[in-house]
């Protein structure tokens, strides 16, 4: 048996799985220091299905905490930027294009240094190893232990960051030093915008992994636990530690695999409606369409894999003009619903407000909206769906209707057919697909090889990378007729004699156990 | 057109808001090549700031005499991602061919609209407070120093001068011969990193009137502007395709394929990023496009049909945004559409295509414009 939790800004949900088959779901807040809110919402699936801590098998856990924290800029330590790659790169320093506002809580610690590597692998500059150790006494200084380092052509060869690394080291033992060539990819903006990204978060990322670990230690969980990260796969918590930035955008990933998962449909669009915002992604054969165009995240370009979502700012704490012409969002009550919607006493008017008036959905006090009139309701309603309507548009690919599934808390703000779907699905469990979601995420395997291609040929080391690939996601759990790649790159290493080919590729497959 | 902004004296003003309209045209004009359309709008914005939007100047309003220095980076787009551009480079190579053609530079021009080449001319304008002249040599991007209209039809490549990061400059003089030029610049553009500043092709006004290919500043601009306005109503295909439609050289023009890309091999070599792409139709397995690309897209075959070929356009785009997608961005599992488009007629003639036919990038093929190739275009 496995559990299922998303800990998101709101709540944390949690579900109990047995195979296939949902045993028991709960909604708890989120709490502040994160283990509570887990805490309360595995013990109550677990006392719900009368099953003991001892039976569970795996605990799966998806996580918006990183994403939040880096959006809303808070948890951030300051960062210590090192590039390798003097006199190149001039032109565009880093963090040249992340808003203005990170130089505040990241800081401006920035220091470009002469080294890094021509396309071909010879040096642009040799490695300035008395500037490193004078910068990395200069942030010791500053108090600074988060580092990140990045070089021109690292995903080449490495070997220059990681000199770096055993420099910096030497001056700030415990520092956290993320290097760009273990996370991304050719692209240097993009590639140490992620290193930074993660370095910015290292120290916040141990705070959250002691938390969940502390929780299932208080639970008595001992099976292994996993974190979802952004390509739909799961890793081990102690890579979280390491590379907290891999979870970014897993929240819209498990939502949508759990919505497939749920209704057995998958080809469809999906919208996942919270408290603020409407998500809308379409499902592919049960998996999200990726996005093929780099990402923003809090206004930072990444080039992660990630679906591609639509935010729409209607949810179910959307606040909701009282007068003609009727205006709805993006300002939300958020999390505050229950003491602010006019249906819980307060008085701002919401959607969801809109949504019981209307007579269609059946919480809090309906009594609180009877003065409103029937025509301001039935344009507000209509408001709602014309605002769904509009957005599903937006992300479809063609004219031709599909079937939409609608999940998270808000889907029970919609209550009619929407133009351009063949049908709405709201499957039993809408509420937490996230979790199921999650507790289904796959496991994947993963190749990073050198190759020559003038010895065994391009498709023979494809092939041969592809199959140890597929053994090693079969070794993690995957079962053997679900594994696919999900990606492929290849670095040629031009420099290196004999036609020499850095092939990396990864599989996934489900669960043996789902 | 520019023209709502134009002053009596011809010129016009770009606002920095439309850099990143201009940047997204030139990179569907730069078919996968001409390097990251994103990074020239970072070089292109950052040197504004510092110094200024130039003036943006008509073909029409050149003097005969007037001195017009084309400015672009040469070298693979694979390693301008990861190299930039340092900006004192720039000002070098321009400023060491004014010294030895002793003339002073009156503008600037693109001599490559398509990808990156379209924004560094912005940055040298702007650091050198010179105007920039709305034309290039090609209506699209191409990957060697002699395939543009103006060797084309005569003029001397050289003197020509690129620089580096680390400001080593070479000056490469030749008989004149503008193919004797690229085999020189690019052994050394090699040596030297591949990623260098070049100055060459020094123009007079009259020129550019003659050889260049007109307007294509504006036109980079508004195909960027129909993409993210068709966007926002919901359609950019409709929208690029109806103003490609409307303009005079890229009227020929169709969606040629729509999948999965499910193969990429690219390498850097010789100078350049070579390689393939396969897209697969997602709803039938057994069709598929397969492209060929030497820093930009060469020629697209449908299940071994030849369904465009260089000079004309095949840019990979998005398959929902329409964004261009580079070649160095082509990526396993990316959904996309494919488009063919109508060269410029001033780069589909006997002479032009002796210089950038398919023949001249190794290919067993014969140019078929692309409304031959389709009955529905």
């Amino acid at each position: 048996m496995r559990i299922g939790v998303d800990v998101g800004g709101t709540n944390t949900d949690a579900v109990l799985m047995d195979g296939r088959t949902v045993m028991a779901t709960h909604k708890a807040p989120t709490s502040a220091n994160i283990s509570g809110g887990i805490v309360n919402a595995i013990s109550e699936v677990l006392t719900s299905a009368a099953i003991s801590p001892a039976e569970i098998e795996a605990v799966m856990i998806g996580t918006t905490q990183f994403t939040n924290a880096f959006v809303e800029r808070r948890e951030l330590s300051r960062v210590g930027v090192l590039r390798l790659a003097l006199p190149a790169t001039r032109g565009l320093p880093p963090m040249v294009n992340w808003p203005a506002d990170f130089a505040e809580t990241i800081g401006d610690q920035i220091h470009l240094i002469k080294g890094g590597y021509e396309y071909d692998g010879r040096c642009i500059s040799p490695l300035d190893e008395r500037e490193i150790a004078r910068v990395a006494k200069k942030l010791s200084a500053a108090g600074i232990d988060a580092i990140a380092i990045s070089g021109v052509f690292s995903p080449v060869n490495g070997d220059m960051e990681a000199r770096a690394a055993e420099i910096v080291q030497q001056e700030l033992p415990d520092a956290s030093i993320t290097l760009s060539s273990k996370i991304g990819r050719i692209g240097l903006l993009e590639r140490e915008n992620a290193g930074i990204m993660n370095a910015s978060l290292n120290a916040f990322a141990s705070k959250v992994i002691s938390s969940f670990r502390q929780a299932l230690t208080q639970l008595n969980i001992t099976a292994p636990f996993f974190i979802s990260q952004n390509d739909g796969t799961l890793m081990k918590a102690t890579f979280v530690e390491k590379y907290p930035v891999l979870t970014f955008a897993s929240g819209p990933t498990n939502s949508m695999r759990g919505a497939a998962y749920l209704s057995s449909v998958e080809d469809a669009l999906v919208a996942d409606i919270g408290g603020t915002t409407t998500d809308i992604g379409m499902l592919v054969k049960g998996f999200p369409r990726e996005s093929s165009v780099p990402v923003d995240i809090g206004g930072v370009r990444t080039n992660f894999r990630m679906p591609d979502i639509l935010a729409l700012g209607l949810g179910g704490g959307s606040v909701v003009s009282p007068t003609q012409p009727i205006t709805i969002g993006p300002r939300s009550v958020g999390f505050r619903l229950t003491e602010k919607a006019r249906v819980f006493g307060g008085d701002t008017l919401t959607v969801t407000d809109i949504a019981v008036a209307a007579g269609y959905a059946d919480i809090g006090q309906r009594k609180n909206v009877r003065e409103l009139s029937g025509e301001f309701i039935r344009s507000a309603v209509s408001k709602v769906h014309s605002m769904l309507v509009d957005g599903i548009d937006r992300i479809k690919t063609s004219s031709e209707p599909v079937p939409l599934i609608l999940v998270g808390g808000g889907a029970i703000l919609i209550d009619r057919d929407i133009d351009g779907a063949s049908e709405v699905i709201v499957p039993e469990h809408a509420g937490v697909a996230n979790a199921i979601g999650a507790s289904i995420a796959q496991v994947g395997g993963e190749v990073d090889k050198i190759y020559s291609y003038d010895e065994i040929g391009r498709e023979a080391a494809i092939e041969d990378a592809t199959q140890q690939a597929i053994e090693e996601a079969i070794a993690a759990g995957a079962k053997a007729d679900t594994v696919e790649t999900i990606d492929f790159e290849e670095v040629p290493l031009s420099y290196v004699p004999g036609g020499a080919v850095r092939v990396r590729i990864k599989t996934a497959g489900e669960l043996e156990t789902c | 057109m520019l023209k709502s902004s134009r002053d009596s004296a011809g010129r016009t003003q770009l606002a920095f808001e439309d850099i990143e309209d201009l940047a997204r045209g030139a990179a569907f004009l730069g078919a996968g090549g001409g390097g990251d359309p994103y990074i020239g709008r970072l070089m292109a914005e950052h040197a504004v700031r510092e110094f200024g939007m130039p003036e943006i100047i008509s073909v029409d309003d050149l003097d005969a005499d007037t001195n017009v220095f084309p400015v672009a980076m040469v070298g693979a787009p694979t390693v301008m991602v990861e190299k930039g551009v340092s900006g004192a480079d720039v000002d070098l190579s321009v400023n060491r061919l004014a010294a030895i053609i002793g003339k002073k530079p009156d503008a600037i021009t693109p001599i490559e609209i398509g990808g990156i080449n379209s924004m560094l001319p912005i940055v040298a304008a702007a650091r050198l407070g010179l105007p920039l002249v709305d034309c290039d040599g090609m209506g699209r991007a191409f990957p060697e120093i002699q395939m543009v209209t103006f060797n084309v039809y005569g003029v001397s490549a050289t003197p020509a001068v690129i620089v580096n990061e680390h400001l080593d400059t070479v000056i490469v003089e030749t008989c004149g011969d503008a193919k004797r030029a690229e085999d020189l610049i690019r052994v050394a553009a090699i040596q030297m990193g591949l990623s260098v500043m070049f100055s060459g092709y020094p123009l007079n006004g009259q020129q550019v009137k003659d050889y260049g290919v007109k307007g294509t500043l504006s036109l980079a601009l508004n195909i960027g502007r129909a993409i993210r306005r068709g966007r926002s109503e919901g359609n950019p295909f409709e929208s690029l395709l109806a103003y490609l439609r409307s303009t005079e050289y890229f009227n020929r023009c169709k969606v040629l394929f729509d999948g999965k890309v499910t193969d990429v091999m690219r390498e850097t070599t010789k100078g350049f990023a070579m390689g393939h792409c396969e897209i697969r139709n997602m709803d039938d397995e057994s069709d598929s496009m397969h492209i060929q690309f030497q820093n930009e897209n060469l020629l697209a075959k449908r299940n071994g049909k030849t369904v465009a070929v260089v000079p004309d356009l095949i840019s990979i785009v998005d398959g929902e945004t329409a964004d261009p997608i580079t070649v160095e961005a082509l990526r396993y599992g990316q959904r996309v559409k494919v488009i063919g488009t109508s060269a410029a007629p001033v780069m589909r003639t006997a002479e032009a295509l002796a210089v950038f036919g398919p023949e001249q990038f190794g290919l067993d093929e014969k140019f078929l414009p692309i409304e031959e190739l389709h009955d529905d275009i």
